[in-house]
């Protein structure tokens, strides 16, 4: 059974796929068993900079949408008035469809009197699946890698989101990186997480974006911990929100004009500076001690 | 609600309303604090604030609301467990796995957004019904439309609200969208509209409109028909990564993009990568912006960081903004002489 531990933030840019890819790279490095990361960051997905992957499979993700036969259809109106999306309307006797704005629920399908509606597949992104390695020499520990990307122009990231996790490589440890924000993307990839690692910076955009990420994991039942990254940039609200709250801070990651650097160049931190190596194995000891066992 | 193209002329038509969003594709490059310093520098314009799930200008901005508008993005279903006959046609049609079947007695009772009714629905050991998980419902209605008890309750549902405030800077459009909630576009489109509305009434001739990190929905919502996307990066591979993606993104609808790079010191070959990127691509490079610590400390301060610093950020951010009022001025002076 694997643990399933997302890393979301609320604010974006605070470093989740920063702390992502080094928690699997420290993970992967100590050996003890299998690891994954998943990027469900489909608008934007990060991970593949600085994991490097060697993609194996690649899918395309389909969403069903209506195809009319007109020579069937009555313009009864029946699909249009099911219809939330504004995706099939009737419009002088005659159906017409709005792909992009399908949410592929089948639902024109099933009220359709005369059988005039079939579905057909419109790709909205890709999953691609594979493994990353680590630095040679630490002796070649895989990651299994898997990543969504919606394709540019489409709005609907969680069909996507909801691909990449039917790919969920079932390794004892996944690493799931979530998007910004706490909208339909962000809960449809951290849901069924066994632990949320919420990463963000000790500034007043971080931490007002990290109390209404707390309240999202919240509502959701989830478990969830604080990684503040750049500590030291700003204040210690963070600190005092996070007692006050009862939430556990699991580490501090200083504010280190090197570990910018390392990014900017798509470096992976826990290989590049030995001290930030140290901090990672702390958070991971802190993180596998703040999971709750399952059953 | 449908997006209305923002007015060409509006007030005694000497004023020309133009609409200028600032958008990333990555988060965290500095949207937020550069766009609260245009609201500064521009001294007149209305602002919107179309991050609806992360919203932050106003911790710089501190509006004073003065009217608040709830929103809906659509319907949710909710299951009556008194009605329910437990068949599972529901579960069945659910695209979305979002109906699961319980004990009558068991329905989760401090389960996503389940309600009074679903609580206190009779308990009848053995008795098994069906109930939705409002985080995974789409708002579809496929369950109400299936369902033979007439059980499936699909109503509107509140999924966030919209204010209109006060700032030191003029007029503040701004939302908050609950947590989860499908459908921010839409709320992303009723502050748009809101905040040109107030733009035209009040002869503003300005908006400045924060969008959110991303190329989805709410992204989408934000461009729609703007006249200029200033695109905040930064001089990292990710940066790069999210920058082309976001381009194509305003490609697609047809705005002009215009390039920033903020903290362009950190690294600086990947500043001139992304300038050749620019030049490659015809688009005009706004400008860079240099790190500086000023930044974080006005934001601590709660001020912009033109308002507290002659720092190299805050004169980068003053450059930018000459070059891009310029443009504006000139574009409507353009449209009077053709008018």
């Amino acid at each position: 059974m694997s643990v399933r531990v997302a890393v979301a933030s609320g604010k974006g840019g605070t470093g989740k796929t920063t702390v992502a890819v080094n928690l699997a790279v420290v993970a992967a490095r100590r050996g003890a068993a299998p690891v994954a990361y998943v990027d469900c960051d489909v608008e934007e997905p990060n991970g593949h900079i600085f994991l490097r992957p060697d993609i194996a499979e690649c899918d395309t993700v389909e969403v069903p949408v209506p195809a009319v036969d007109e020579t069937a259809c009555t313009a009864c109106g029946e699909c249009s008035r099911i219809c939330q999306f504004k995706a099939i309307v009737l419009i002088l006797d005659r159906v017409i469809t709005f792909p992009e704005l399908c949410h592929g629920c089948g639902g024109c399908t099933l009220a359709c009197p005369v059988g005039a509606i079939t579905e057909t597949p419109r790709g909205v992104g890709v999953v691609e699946t594979g493994y990353a390695s680590t630095s040679r020499r630490e002796g070649n520990a895989r990651i299994r890698f898997v990543q969504g990307t919606l394709n540019v122009s489409e709005a609907m990231p969680v069909p996507v989101i909801r691909a990449v996790k039917r790919r969920v490589p079932d390794t004892p440890l996944v690493f799931l990186d979530a998007p910004p924000g706490t909208s339909c993307a962000m809960v449809e990839s951290v849901r069924d997480a066994d632990f949320v690692l919420l990463v963000t910076e000790p500034t007043p955009f971080g931490l007002n974006d990290l109390a209404i990420a707390v309240d999202t994991v919240r509502e959701l039942g989830l478990h969830a911990g604080v990684v503040v990254n750049r500590h030291g940039a700003g204040d210690e609200r963070v600190r005092s929100y996070c007692r006050d709250e009862g939430i556990d801070i699991l580490a501090e990651i200083p504010d280190d004009r090197r570990v910018a650097e390392v990014y900017s160049r798509g470096g992976i931190v826990v290989e590049e500076l030995p001290e930030f190596a140290r901090r990672y194995e702390e958070l991971l000891d802190a993180l596998q001690a703040a999971v709750p066992v399952k059953a | 609600m449908e997006y209305v193209p923002p007015a060409r002329s509006v007030g005694h038509g000497r004023l020309y309303l133009k609409e200028l969003v600032v958008i990333s594709g990555k988060g965290g490059t500095g949207k937020t604090s550069l766009l609260a310093s245009f609201a500064a520098l521009a001294g007149r314009a209305v602002t919107a604030d179309c991050d609806v799930d992360a919203a932050d200008l106003h911790l710089v901005l501190t509006p004073v609301v003065e009217r608040t508008t709830k929103f809906s993005g659509g319907k949710q279903a909710r299951i009556d467990p008194e009605r329910c006959t437990g068949c599972g046609l529901c579960e069945e049609h659910c695209r979305y796995g979002a109906i699961h079947r319980h004990e009558a007695e068991r329905i989760p009772d401090d389960g996503p957004r389940s309600d009074g009714m679903q609580r206190n629905g009779s308990a009848q050991p053995g008795r098994y019904v069906y109930a939705v998980d409002g985080f995974a419902c789409e708002g579809c209605g496929v369950c109400t439309y299936i369902c033979p008890a007439g059980a499936v309750i699909f109503a509107e549902e509140v999924s966030g609200e919209w204010f209109v405030s006060r700032t030191r800077f003029g007029p503040m459009v701004h939302a908050k969208l609950r947590p989860g909630a499908e459908n921010s576009g839409k709320l992303v489109t009723a502050v748009r509209n809101e905040a040109r509305r107030i733009a035209g009434e009040q002869d503003h001739d300005l908006v400045l409109v924060d969008g959110s990190p991303g190329i989805g929905c709410p992204v989408i919502a934000s461009i729609a028909g703007a006249d200029t996307v200033l695109v905040v990066t930064e001089p990292t591979k990710s940066g790069i990564h999210d920058l082309e993606r976001v381009i194509e993104l305003a490609r697609h609808f047809d705005i002009p993009a215009v390039i920033a790079v903020n903290k362009a010191d950190i690294n600086e070959d990947m500043t001139e990568a992304i300038s050749a990127y620019a030049g490659n691509e015809g688009i005009t490079m706004a400008g860079r912006i240099r790190y500086d610590t000023d930044v974080t400390r006005a934001q601590m301060e709660g001020r912009t960081v033109v308002e507290i610093s002659d720092g190299p950020a805050a004169a980068d951010i003053r450059a930018i903004w000459g070059r891009i009022h310029g443009a504006i001025r000139e574009s409507n002076e353009r449209e009077q002489e053709e008018a």
